[in-house]
């Protein structure tokens, strides 16, 4: 008593808990219950009640309002899906000039719109996609294919591969010297000898377009929302719920508004990839100094000096973390707009997931991987480079590697012409190696993957059973088994106990939204998955953590290792996982947990770094020794930095819990993946995408407002 | 007009949402916690005064007492809440935003106390970086550069980044970037007190050295008396926004104008402070002895050769003319019992 005298936020805590208790067992599971309710929300059955709200109905299993709320936000998807109609087919019509016709044709604005957004993306694409490979587009677009028909001779030839790996490799050589050239001339050859070059220019020709936009756009709105504080209240709720929402969920609406595609893809991309950009360079332009910007101003600079010579160089290091994640979003998207119609690497990746090849998807994981590194490195060491002004330079060193890259054109060149001779009849290798006429080591991975299932099977089957049946079974029952009310009272109490009255608000709103929607059912498995990635992820990375931070190289290179990964496309991870479990709710938890288990170790090892330094040698002055030390001081004073490391990792684990659906689970990334195929799914997935980010936003809320008081309370602030 | 290059008539700077209104209503008379309470800062109060070509003004105060706050609103990095501010006969706050980069660009140069250095400039792009900002070309703008590295005394370390710097080296970088433009007015708000006592002397020195070279017009900031004292050709003492006393040091250290300024003198030691000419009698006795001292001399350093004469000392001024007498036992006073009066 004593005790809970001195602490009594633990005593609140423990009353919280109680009363959660005693709700979940006061109320019973009704007897027409069913843990997860198979199709029942698409199929009409008497038994179901019914409601019509804003003129749409909506059909609902009904029961005791304390088990499971009524799904009276039921109406929100289906009134999305038409008001998304009625703006792209009905709303203000206008007379719009057709080139085609030479007539003007009546068509509503949104749609024309949308048109000529998509045609020119499409536009810009196909100009690089036939830069780099070669075709019509292009040219039928300044002239008509009457006009190709007419002229044979009118086609981009594309360039051969071989300049393109020359280009590339001269380029990291410029912008970082020996060891980035090697990387990428490698990276290159192995994906033109391995049949992949095809793919690969397509999916990077739709990086190019879409990585430069989102940079250009994010930076942008970035500065506006820095100068502005209107600009940045507007912004602020689209950037918190972007954050957390998934990726996938965004794809349906778009589909509505922009068709199937690769410009539909760049622009989804950009959408996804423009928030975090955005944040990152407020962040940063925020954390300048005053009086870095008074110097500038003190310098003489107008507003634009200001702004591209001052503000935007100093707070380079967040806009290049900006920068990288623009980068990694574009290619984990390359891979899931495949969905809706993207050419690529990812397309073949889906393909070849789905038809169980895991060989074939581990060689087009491996390029995607492989050139997003490589992307990510050079525009880094770009954005690093510096001038050199008093080297006094021959006119060939200043231009060497021009005259290089103009030797290798050539170079180039002639190859693919004496090409031409040499492999007659058959493909000019020397021009571009096609997709199956390459080496391919797929047969090899997929005996590989054969082997491993013969040998470990039993061993695999034995755990992943195990792993079913005496734990993920027993702990979804368990969340599915919280009555509504009990949910809602433990996280609304959560919240005030944590953050008072405003967080217990708002996390009241966020969990009633979600609880008013028709799939609570379905949120709670996706949360039991996330939690049981969350918790083994974090156990993980806390471990490999603090070991690697007992030494300063092996924290360095863990941190470079977490780069890396973090590199990969979020469905990358999905591969290896199949290989081993096959297709069970195992591989989807085994993918989230390695994919969240990024951000736990490398926020485990940025907050342990952050302890000053001086703390550190005091601690050891005063005798303690190193586990003491660990516990008694670097711990407490990394944990605030820790438990946005727990944010990161939630965030992540959502993610690939929702991709997991690709898998197939049972929760709403299930439903999402449905409402891809489904004609009126846009309302529906844009829904199901809120839903799994108000889930996110409600731990990014309470950790927040936790790691805050804390840090003010640590004084770390 | 007299020649003055800074003058400022009432300035005022005030924080907060109604500023404007409030000064208007309260007519001039401003209190600081009348407008606390209606959620404004004071930050400076009615400041007057004018700086001569090529004098220094150091502006001295504790922290939070307004020095950066009238400092901007000197350099415009902020507008005035009220009166008026004439840089060289011209009205500051008239100009438009294209005078004022242009003031800024030809005439104006700032050092801060954080140095406030572009992190992915090296030595020399930072100290070109005011000229490139007007236009200069590379080239130019570099050698001239490079000039300013010889003239701080950073050849060798051109090419390193400010984070590859000692703090006073970042500093030297500071003021060659404030110097590359060759201002006619300089403005160094505290530009020492991020440094080492060793090296904050060295510093000063060599802001001395460069002053006798340059002679520009210079409004100088600091919290160090000592400083201020070593420095100044006059000082303006702050507190809560307003100027307190704006004299010679030694005119300070003998009549403190206020209790605020008295307690800030009282721990100087007086002989570093006051001329000769301060303390001399008019009169011009006519048993002196033989030694001769200039009445621009401190006290310090002509007080062992007094002390150990019998007779008094003739003072002369700039021309050998004898304009007045100092004796040893005057010396002996003004060393010892002006700490005696403190107590
Ligand atoms: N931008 C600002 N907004 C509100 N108050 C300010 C601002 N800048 C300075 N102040 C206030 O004005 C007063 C004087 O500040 P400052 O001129 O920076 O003092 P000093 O440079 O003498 O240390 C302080 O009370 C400070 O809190
Ligand atoms: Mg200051």
């Amino acid at each position: 008593m004593e005790f809970l005298k001195k602490n009594p936020k633990i005593f609140q805590w423990l009353f919280l808990l109680i009363v959660f208790f005693a709700l979940c067992f006061a109320i019973e599971v009704p007897e027409t219950y069913k843990f997860i309710r198979g199709q029942a929300e698409f199929i009409k059955d008497p038994n179901q009640s019914t409601f019509v709200f804003a003129g749409k109905e909506v059909r609902y299993y009904a029961f005791d309002v304390f088990w499971r709320l009524p799904p009276l936000l039921g109406w929100l998807p289906i009134w999305i899906n038409d008001s998304l109609f009625f703006l792209m087919n009905d709303w203000m019509p206008m007379e719009f000039w057709n080139e085609d016709t030479q007539e003007f044709k009546t068509r509503p604005l949104l749609l024309q719109i949308s048109r000529n957004l998509t045609g020119f993306m499409t536009f810009i694409i196909e100009l690089i996609r036939e830069i780099l490979l070669g075709g019509l587009e292009t040219i039928v677009a300044f002239t008509s294919w009457d006009f190709i028909d007419a002229n044979p001779w009118a086609e981009l030839p594309g360039l051969p591969w071989t300049i393109v790996a020359a280009g590339a490799t001269i380029l990291s050589y410029k912008l970082s010297g020996k060891g980035l050239a090697i990387f990428a001339g490698l990276t290159m050859v192995y994906i033109s000898i391995f049949g992949q070059w095809k793919p690969s220019m397509q999916t990077l020709s739709f990086i190019l377009v879409a990585a430069p936009l989102s940079f250009i756009f994010g930076l942008g709105l970035g500065i506006s929302a820095f100068k502005s504080k209107r600009v940045e209240k507007a912004l602020y709720p689209i950037l918190l719920v972007m954050q957390t929402m998934p990726q996938y969920a965004v794809l349906v609406p778009a589909l509505v508004l922009f068709g199937v595609g690769d410009h539909a893809a760049v622009i989804i991309t950009m959408i996804v990839a423009i928030p975090p950009m955005i944040l990152l360079t407020l962040l940063g332009l925020r954390a300048i100094p005053p009086e870095v910007i008074e110097a500038g101003r003190m310098s003489g600079c107008n507003n634009w000096q200001l702004m591209f010579k001052v503000l935007i160089p100093t707070a380079r290091r967040d806009i290049l973390i900006g920068v990288n994640q623009v980068i990694m979003v574009c290619f984990s998207m390359a891979v899931i707009s495949a969905f809706i119609g993207a050419k690529g690497l990812g397309f073949n990746l889906l393909l070849a997931l789905n038809q169980l090849n895991i060989g074939l998807a581990l060689e087009a994981g491996l390029c995607i991987s492989l050139i997003a590194i490589l992307l990510d490195k050079m525009s880094l060491a770009w954005a690093n480079k510096q001038t050199d002004y008093f080297g006094n330079l021959s006119f060939f060193e200043r231009n060497k590697n021009t005259i290089f890259f103009i030797g290798a054109f050539v170079i180039g060149i002639i190859l693919a012409y004496i090409g031409t001779f040499l492999f007659k009849g058959t493909f000019n290798y020397l021009f571009e190696i096609p997709h199956n006429k390459g080496i391919s080591t797929a047969d090899f991975w997929n005996k590989g993957v054969d082997w491993i299932f013969d040998t470990f099977f039993v061993y695999i089957k034995a755990f992943n059973t195990w792993l079913i049946q005496e734990v993920l079974q027993p702990m979804r029952a368990l969340y599915l088994r919280m009555p509504a009310v009990a949910t809602i009272v433990l996280v609304v109490g959560a919240g005030y106990l944590i953050g008072g009255i405003r967080s217990a608000l708002v996390v009241c709103g966020l969990t009633l939204f979600i609880a008013l929607s028709p799939w609570w059912d379905r949120a709670l498995v996706t949360t039991y998955m996330a939690t049981f990635g969350v918790i083994i992820s974090c156990l993980i990375g806390f471990t490999v953590g603090t070991l690697c931070f007992q030494s300063k190289s092996a924290a360095k290179f863990m941190l470079g290792v977490c780069d890396i990964f973090q590199t990969f496309p979020s469905f990358v991870y999905l591969i290896p996982v199949m290989m081993l479990f096959g297709i069970t709710d195992t591989s989807v938890l085994i993918a989230v947990i390695v994919y969240a288990t990024i951000p736990a170790t490398r926020y485990t090892i940025e907050g342990l770094r952050s302890v000053p330094v001086g703390l550190h040698e005091a601690a050891t002055m005063s005798g303690v020794n190193k586990f003491q030390r660990l516990t008694k001081i670097e711990f407490p004073l990394a944990f605030p930095h820790m438990m946005l490391g727990l944010n990161q990792t939630i965030v992540f684990a959502l993610f690939m819990v929702i991709i997991g659906a690709f898998i197939g689970t049972e929760d709403l990334g299930q439903y999402i993946l449905k409402a891809l195929s489904d004609k009126n799914g846009a309302g529906i997935g844009l829904t199901l995408g809120i839903c799994v980010a108000f889930i996110g936003l409600i731990f990014d809320n309470l950790i927040r407002t936790w790691v805050g008081k804390r840090k003010k309370h640590l004084g770390i602030a | 007009m007299s020649d003055a290059v800074i003058k400022c008539e009432s300035v005022y700077k005030i924080f907060g949402e109604n500023a404007e209104k409030m000064l208007q209503e309260a007519n001039g008379n401003v209190d600081a916690k009348t407008f606390q309470e209606n959620g404004c800062i004071v930050g400076v109060n009615n400041a007057s005064f004018e700086v001569a070509k090529g004098e220094m003004l150091v502006v001295m105060g504790l922290s939070g007492s307004g020095k950066s706050t009238l400092l901007r609103c000197i350099s415009r990095l902020t507008d005035a809440t009220g009166g008026k501010i004439f840089i060289e006969g011209q009205d500051l706050l008239e100009l438009n935003n294209k005078e004022l980069i242009d003031l800024r660009r030809n005439k104006m140069g700032m050092v801060f106390q954080s140095f406030a250095l572009l992190p992915h400039k090296t030595v020399v792009e930072n100290i070109a970086f005011p000229l490139q900002i007007k236009g200069i070309n590379t080239d130019d703008s570099i050698s001239k550069a490079m000039d300013m590295v010889k003239l701080v005394g950073l050849d060798g370390r051109e090419n390193y980044f400010p984070r590859e710097l000692s703090g006073g080296q970042q500093q030297r970088v500071g003021i060659a970037r404030s110097l590359a433009v060759e201002p006619d007015i300089w403005f160094l708000d505290e530009p020492f007190s991020a440094l080492d006592p060793l090296i904050r002397k060295e510093m000063q020195d060599e802001f001395l050295r460069l002053q006798d070279k340059l002679q520009k017009t210079i409004m100088f900031i600091t919290h160090d008396f000592d400083e201020a004292l070593k420095l100044a050709d006059r000082i303006a003492i702050m507190k809560d926004g307003i100027i307190e006393q704006l004299d010679t040091p030694a005119k300070i250290v003998l009549n403190p104008a206020t209790e605020y300024v008295r307690k800030f003198t009282e721990e100087v030691p007086r002989e570093k402070v006051l001329l000769i000419e301060d303390v001399m009698d008019q009169s011009t006795s006519d048993n002196l002895g033989d030694l001769r001292v200039s009445k621009d001399e401190i006290i310090e350093n002509v007080a062992e050769k007094i002390l150990t004469q019998e007779k008094t000392a003739g003072v002369i001024d700039s021309n050998n003319k004898i304009i007045g007498s100092i004796n040893p036992t005057k010396i002996i006073n003004t060393v010892f019992g002006g700490r005696k009066n403190g107590n």
